[in-house]
């Protein structure tokens, strides 16, 4: 791509989690049990540019990677293989200052606005602590910065010395995004943060998040399973499908002119606002086990237009139209 | 036709210690034989509870009050014994819950734990009660099902532990199937075919079911009719398309302008202000007016649930504006 340097950049980016034989496997193993190490490949060689400003959708089925990819991108979990790329500059090989500096700037959203707060800080110490503890506020301004940090998201800066059982889920989870703005990022990582919200509060966290980026030019990179939600946020959306990106294109083309058939499926299944009955077509079968991946095209089990090239070919990415790339050998054969 | 089940001044309260917290209050609805009615609402609306009423599934300090009415196939269900509901439910009334994880026993195999339930309601020897599973297990799609019967739920995935859960539903062939938030935990495709599998029953069979969901998006392409909760009562009640493309209610309008869409992008969402009251201390006549953009000085008393278009009814002073 050319045009600006994106803000994030990924290349190849392949996370294995390996669990290792255990102690009984081990005696097992004495015995010739012929127990070995299973490993799981969540993300496989992901490529991927994220530009300043942007509302990037990640979308795909439980058990894709994609939220170990988020994982990644946030500085919470580092990958196996492959390099990111922050404003042009390796993050691996980052030291001191531009590493604080990266860490700070890439904030995440968490699903559950249960699980990801602690009951027992107040509000108050939630906001406000990582924003005194990296220098950003002094101690003395620390009510007034997490006060102005709550009006920002929507919630009364008096509720700055509850605790988070005294909120509802919808208000929770504004204090989740306070958390994560209190840092003053410049890339939020949304994990299917709206999923567990009630549709009127959806609604409302939704605007948030666009007012937000509006206001303080925040470039997101927005998972979910919701195809309806991404549709309306995002500028572009890729696709994952066990671990690998198998469709990228900006949100109009992909919603008008899907190219890959899973893409296609996952399309045909949301559920619309239309008041005539329809006849659900579902596409068969599941997402096949990451622990034994199909040869070739991980979908060909599913695709109902599979050949022969496909069970033993992985398709790549290759553009189809301009800003869109999709893997299917379908697209080889004119 | 005679509805299936037929439900009139439904009132569940829970007693609590801070009060009566009215969960369900006032509801009346009819289902028909072979119609799906889908049940919506947000959390806290009470459509749960009422589900619940229905299979006499209400634990202390919840009582469903005097006065209320679940007639199913001409029966009394609130004046029922113990025993005859236990002889009633899992037969002729059939749940389905949410999380297939929490409904299936997870150290029984599942040929067990359905044949426990078909030897539950018919005197039947384990070999035809087997053969009924088996069947069952075809009927909502799964494949190689005498494998599947040897098998432990957590050896399913969700999509196919869900599809368990219907076929032991479906065992005893009921007339009323209760669905409670059945594909929230799903993936869109795996909920579309689980979508699939109980339109086709219902049209099939002719068992009734009640889908109760907060997604109207789910049950704008399933059900034939919409009955919208707030606050413990009905909102709204119609045929799907009526509801959807014309709706009357306030709380209604704003539910579907809250949907995200291809239409709604670079826009922001038509959100409702606020949020659900706390059912212990419900505000004097309509519980939506604090949120409602049109709320007048009326909507202090409650309104009445109306029949404002054949069908179509409404609890809204405001239904005709």
């Amino acid at each position: 791509m050319t045009g600006p340097q994106p803000l994030l950049s990924l290349r190849g980016i392949t996370k294995r989690f390996v669990q290792r034989v255990d102690l009984a496997g081990k005696i097992a193993n004495a015995f010739g049990a012929g127990v070995r190490e299973t490993v799981v490949q969540a993300v496989s060689d992901v490529d991927l540019d994220v530009a300043e400003g942007e509302v990037v959708g990640l979308v795909g089925e439980s058990g894709c990677g994609k939220s170990t990819l988020g994982r990644i991108v946030a500085g919470i979990m580092p990958q196996s293989a492959g390099t990111m790329l922050w404003r042009g500059q390796d993050v691996a090989a980052m030291g001191g200052e531009d590493k604080h500096a990266w860490q700070l700037a890439v904030q995440m959203i968490f699903q559950d606005p249960f699980a990801s707060l602690n009951p027992r800080l107040r509000v108050s110490e939630i906001v406000g602590e990582a924003p005194r503890v990296h220098g950003l506020v002094d101690r003395g301004r620390q009510a007034a910065y997490v006060a102005e940090t709550l009006t920002k998201v929507g919630l009364d800066p008096a509720y700055a010395s509850r605790y988070p059982h005294q909120f509802s889920g919808g208000q929770r989870q504004r204090v989740g995004i306070a958390r994560a703005l209190a840092v003053k990022p410049a890339f939020i990582v949304c994990d299917e943060a709206v999923a567990a919200l009630d549709v009127s509060i959806q609604a409302q966290v939704l605007n948030l998040f666009m007012d937000l980026r509006r206001q303080l030019g925040l470039t997101y990179l927005f998972i979910s399973h919701n195809l309806a939600v991404v549709e309306h946020l995002s500028d572009r959306v890729a696709i994952m499908y066990l671990g690998r990106l198998i469709e990228i294109a900006p949100a109009d083309e992909l919603f008008a002119r899907p190219n890959h058939p899973y893409t296609q499926a996952l399309l045909a299944e949301v559920p619309k606002l239309e008041a005539h009955q329809r006849t659900y077509r579902p596409i068969a079968g599941e997402l096949p086990s990451p622990l034994d991946p199909p040869p070739g095209c991980a979908f060909h089990p599913r695709c109902p237009h599979a050949f022969a090239r496909c069970k033993v070919e992985r398709p790549a990415l290759k553009q189809v139209a301009p800003g869109h790339v999709s893997a299917c050998h379908l697209n080889d054969r004119g | 036709m005679s509805a299936t089940l037929s439900v009139r001044n439904l009132r569940t309260h829970f007693f609590t210690k801070e009060g009566v917290a009215k969960a369900v209050d006032g509801v009346d609805f009819d289902v028909a034989p072979g119609e799906i009615l889908g049940l919506v609402g947000e959390s806290g609306s009470g459509k749960t509870v009422t589900g619940f009423s229905i299979l006499g599934l209400i634990d202390p300090p919840g009582r469903i009050v005097e006065g209320s009415s679940i007639r199913f196939n001409g029966e009394e269900l609130t004046a029922a014994s113990p025993e005859r509901l236990r002889a009633i439910r899992g037969a002729a009334i059939a749940m389905i819950f949410q999380d297939p994880m929490m409904t299936l026993n997870p150290v029984l195999r599942v040929d067990t734990q359905m044949i426990e339930t078909v030897q539950a309601h018919v005197k039947v020897s384990a070999a035809e009660a087997r053969d009924r599973a088996r069947k069952a297990l075809v009927q909502v799609g799964i494949p190689s099902p005498d494998e599947r019967l040897r098998a432990y739920p957590h050896q399913f995935s969700g999509g196919m532990r869900q599809r368990v859960a219907i076929a032991i539903a479906l065992l005893h062939k009921p007339k009323l199937i209760v669905a409670d938030e059945p594909t929230t935990a799903l993936d869109v495709t795996i909920q579309g075919q689980i979508l699939f599998e109980a339109q086709r029953l219902c049209r099939e069979s002719g068992t009734a079911m009640i889908w109760v969901t907060h997604d109207l998006a789910v049950v704008a392409g399933l059900a034939d009719r919409i009955a919208v909760m707030y606050a413990g009562r009905i909102v709204e009640l119609g045929r799907t398309a009526d509801v959807i493309e014309r709706p009357m209610h306030p709380y209604t309008k704003g539910l579907i302008g809250s949907v995200p869409s291809q239409n709604t992008r670079g826009h922001r969402l038509a959100q409702i202000p606020g949020m659900t009251p706390s059912l212990l201390r419900l505000p004097a006549g309509c519980a939506f007016k604090a949120r409602c953009p049109i709320a007048v000085d009326k909507c202090n008393e409650m309104p009445a649930l109306e029949e404002h278009r054949p069908g179509h009814w409404a609890r809204c002073w405001r239904a005709a504006a």
